[in-house]
């Protein structure tokens, strides 16, 4: 399929190098071209995924990542205004905190890519304590909850989550993510999380499979 | 085990100069661990400079490593411009609410005045009375933020990048106030006793900006500051990684670089090899975890990959090491780095 695929390294390149207009340019393209096309999907997720990706590996820089995800949301936000919303799922299951910590970077990427990808999920802010952060997935019935930390103290306190989710009974899968898990391969399953993720993609695939299981 | 030969101070100049001192110089970077020996909260220990003097001397005492750390926390600069600081009880201090909360905020910022604010007195008090306990043996490292990665502290990381990108003006706005007072900083401490000063600067690495983002930014940046501190100076990435970059690292004028656990320490040192040393890369963070066999091979690791030649000191990756690494840890480190990092370091195969 010509139309999409011969556009998504160009349109890699526009979010690379920050470039608003020319990434739009290319999106007015492609769905000139096939109006039917997936284009959240085919394109944004997908350039949005490289990107990621190649973060892991050293190929982009997190400023990259994160201006990506910027121009990616407005876009998508553009793009929705004439379009249903239907590739957002209706109920949230999912929320995401920044746990203890207060740069919450990393939490903004994830949820860009998450919302891009059609999975609704809820903000928690930063700075949010065990206690409130349980609090609140009680409250919104979540099932799946992504904690970004950024600093090993808060990394170290996720088992206080994991043990008060228990003492309400609730069944909630943790998904952990940040610098101190980077640094730390063994971390995840030291601090009593279901899953570990590396970069915004792996959390996109961790909460599918996820909520497949859930099913 | 052959006795050690010289002072802290003259085994880190020798590494410094690219030749083998007696020892490879190991850099214990706590800042925390003070409070642990004081028996204080950590909130205490860094409200009076004499508990972090006194920290500082058990620490030496006890580890027998090669530095004075006179770092107190990362957000004791964002403080001297007015932002809160929020304590743990379990780990370093954090920046509360920025200081500026919109873009407009940057024009009317001042530098502060570092002889007349009370929480960088208290920090330059205590590098005097270390100075005053150490004299010439061991080195004093003081810690200054770069003007470039500063503003991750001053105005949060989100708004911050995209001012990088989108507000030009006022970027350079920022850049010229903070480097006036990362150079004001950096020469007190060095007047104060300091023997060099740590620059620390993530925002450069090339795990946070591209390479040709960095050279119009950091590179240039760093040029221009320190060019302006009376001393040497040490680039720090706090684990980012500097790789791709190592080349324009070198030309900022830097005297050493830090490596990122994340790359290749051996070749760090080989781009480095006789241009800057090296500093690192210990995992901090497995650290909190490590048996005392897993401390021997880590550093074992690091000092066959980088000790050969000089220009190497090892230290965590992170530029401080966690409140919860343990006292056997630290010995375990001190261990073995007399084991295996003595010269001539004839146990290291060729092909290394």
């Amino acid at each position: 399929m010509p139309g999409v695929e011969s556009s998504i390294d160009q349109f890699e390149s526009a979010l690379l190098n920050v470039d608003r207009q020319a990434a739009k340019d290319i999106l007015d393209e492609a769905v000139r071209i096939d109006p039917q096309e997936k284009i959240i999907e085919r394109l944004i997720v997908r350039a949005l995924d490289n990107i990621g990706k190649k973060w892991e590996t050293g190929e982009t820089a997190l400023s990259q990542v994160y201006m990506s995800g910027v121009i990616c949301e407005e876009l998508i936000a553009d793009f929705t205004e004439t379009q249903s919303d239907s590739h957002l799922q209706s109920a949230p299951q999912i929320a995401i905190a920044t746990f203890r910590d207060h740069h919450s970077l990393g939490k903004r990427i994830v949820l860009s890519v998450l919302v891009a990808n059609g999975l609704k999920t809820m903000d928690y802010g930063q700075g949010v304590e065990a206690e409130t952060l349980v609090r609140k997935v009680q409250a919104d019935g979540i099932k799946i909850l992504l904690i970004s930390t950024l600093m090993l103290p808060s990394a170290l306190h996720v088992p206080d989550v994991r043990r008060r989710l228990e003492q309400l009974g609730l069944d909630v899968k943790i998904i952990v993510g940040g610098a101190p898990f980077r640094f730390d391969e063994a971390l995840w399953r030291r601090v009593g999380a279901d899953a570990m993720g590396r970069t915004s993609s792996d959390a996109v695939e961790i909460v599918r499979q996820m909520l497949e299981d859930i099913k | 085990m052959r006795l050690e030969s010289m002072t802290p101070m003259e085994r880190t100049l020798a590494a410094l100069s690219h030749k083998e001192p007696d020892r490879i110089p190991l850099f214990l970077l706590l800042t925390m661990h003070g409070a642990k020996e004081l028996g204080l909260t950590i909130k205490d220990y860094f409200s009076e400079s004499r508990h972090v003097v006194e920290g500082q001397i058990r620490l030496l005492e006890k580890y027998g490593h090669d530095c004075i750390y006179a770092f107190f926390y990362a957000p004791l600069e964002v403080e001297a411009w007015g932002a809160e600081v929020i304590y743990a009880d379990d780990g370093p201090p954090n920046s509360g609410a920025p200081v500026v909360r919109k873009y407009g905020d940057i024009k009317s910022l001042n530098v502060p005045d570092v002889k007349h604010t009370p929480c960088l007195c208290k920090a330059l008090d205590a590098i005097r009375m270390l100075k005053a306990k150490v004299g010439d043996t061991t080195p004093i490292i003081g810690v200054a933020m770069s003007p470039f990665s500063l503003p991750v502290m001053q105005m949060g990381f989100e708004p911050y990048l995209r001012l990088i990108y989108e507000e030009s003006e006022l970027f350079r706005r920022l850049t010229d106030v903070n480097i006036r007072f990362c150079v004001d900083w950096s020469n007190a401490q060095l007047k104060a006793g300091a023997t060099a000063i740590c620059y620390f600067d993530p925002v450069s690495s090339a795990t946070i900006i591209p390479r040709e983002l960095y050279l119009k930014t950091g590179f240039e940046i760093a040029g221009r500051t320190l060019s302006q501190i009376k001393g040497p100076t040490a680039t720090h990435m706090a684990s980012g990684r500097s790789l791709p970059i190592l080349d324009d690292i070198v030309k900022t004028g830097t005297a050493a670089v830090a490596a990122s656990r994340l790359e290749d320490l051996a070749a760090v040192k080989e781009r480095c090899r006789n241009k800057i040393s090296v500093l690192g890369n210990l995992n901090g963070v497995e650290m909190v975890r490590w048996t005392p066999s897993e401390t021997e091979q880590a550093v074992k690791e690091c000092i066959a990959k980088a000790g050969a030649g000089g220009g190497f000191i090892l230290s965590d990756n992170h530029g401080e090491i966690p409140f919860q690494v343990t006292d056997d840890t630290l010995f375990a480190i001190g261990g073995a780095v007399r084991k295996w990092g003595v010269y001539p370091l004839d146990w290291i195969p060729a092909d290394e």
